[in-house]
């Protein structure tokens, strides 16, 4: 249970520190005026536009669904762990009682 | 564990299982196409972080006023989801934004609320793990904080000017995409309760190992 909660902990300070870096770096890149580009001539199509300006969808909404479903998961097994856990606990103490005599 | 556990959480389990093929059956949204359909995942998960932080708010504020046990354990578990789906809906969002926005993240209104609440609930736990006693009613009022924030998330939407979408959107989904909302929304909701249900008795088993000890030392 110890390391279950140093993970969480771990996790939860990873992202209360990298959140800002994140928001700040997009943050400026929101404010930073575009490069000057020559007037466009035709249309391209979305297939032939360099990779840096294709946005992944597929990848984003399989990472999405994929992050749900692993989190969830672990949050079960973490549940059911510590639940063992206890049960045994309780039983041993169940079972001392039992042999030191009381009721 | 009560019997309606068991068979609860098989029909959950197929739920799941039976979500993203209806969600892949549904037509895709005109501006955001595929991306969009992280929707039927992110708004029910949003929706349980809000549930979780208000149970754990009013949870907390019957054990601050009232001191039964018992409240203090179902504050604690609705902490847990609190932090478990507000992860959920800080991670999706972001993702469909990326697509939607062409940024990861914003200090929207909405978005900035929802990750003050979640960072109130992350606070809670910590401090239920390390505050050493009476952090028990130190970690209450902090909840009581954490439920306030619910109804600026909620409204913060239709009152400031903001990117993301209006409370609005959902009664106008179509049919089709309001049934694989909903069908997910009822997964996450049963869900909830059973993930509730299932950490409010290991906090009752962990009172009983507690009253063991008593036991064996009197």
């Amino acid at each position: 249970m110890k390391t279950v909660t140093s993970t969480l902990l771990a996790v939860v300070l990873l992202a209360a520190f990298t959140a800002p870096l994140g928001a700040q770096g997009s943050g400026a890149a929101g404010q930073s005026q575009p490069p000057k580009q020559e007037q466009q001539t035709g249309f391209i199509p979305l297939d032939q536009l360099p990779p840096q300006e294709q946005l992944p969808a597929p990848r984003l909404l399989i990472a999405a669904y994929v992050f749900v479903l692993v989190a969830l998961f672990l949050y079960v097994v973490s549940v059911s762990r510590r639940l063992g856990a206890v049960h045994r606990e309780v039983q041993r103490l169940e079972a001392d009682l039992r042999k030191s005599g009381h009721p | 564990m009560p019997k309606w556990f068991t068979p609860a959480a098989i029909l959950c389990g197929l739920m799941f299982v039976a979500s993203p093929i209806l969600i892949a059956e549904v037509r895709y949204e005109s501006t955001m196409g595929l991306v969009q359909k992280i929707f039927y995942y992110h708004m029910p998960s949003a929706v349980m972080f809000l549930l979780a932080a208000v149970i754990c708010g009013v949870a907390s504020a019957r054990y601050l006023f009232g001191g039964a046990p018992h409240q203090d354990r179902v504050a604690w578990a609705a902490a847990e989801l609190t932090v478990l789906f507000g992860i959920i809906t800080l991670v999706t969002g972001p993702l469909w934004a990326r697509k939607a926005w062409g940024q990861w993240w914003v200090w929207d209104v909405r978005l900035t609320a929802s990750l003050m609440g979640w960072l109130v609930a992350v606070a809670y736990l910590l401090v239920r793990r390390y505050g050493g006693p009476g952090s028990d009613k130190l970690a209450a009022g902090l909840a009581l904080f954490g439920a306030a924030n619910v109804p600026f998330v909620y409204i913060s939407v239709n009152y400031w000017r903001t990117i993301h979408p209006a409370t609005s959107v959902v009664p106008t989904l179509p049919v089709d995409m309001g049934t694989a909302l909903w069908f997910c929304f009822t997964a996450f909701l049963l869900l909830f309760v059973l993930l509730l249900k299932m950490r409010i008795y290991l906090e009752e088993e962990r009172a009983r190992v507690d009253s063991l000890y008593l036991s064996l030392e009197g």
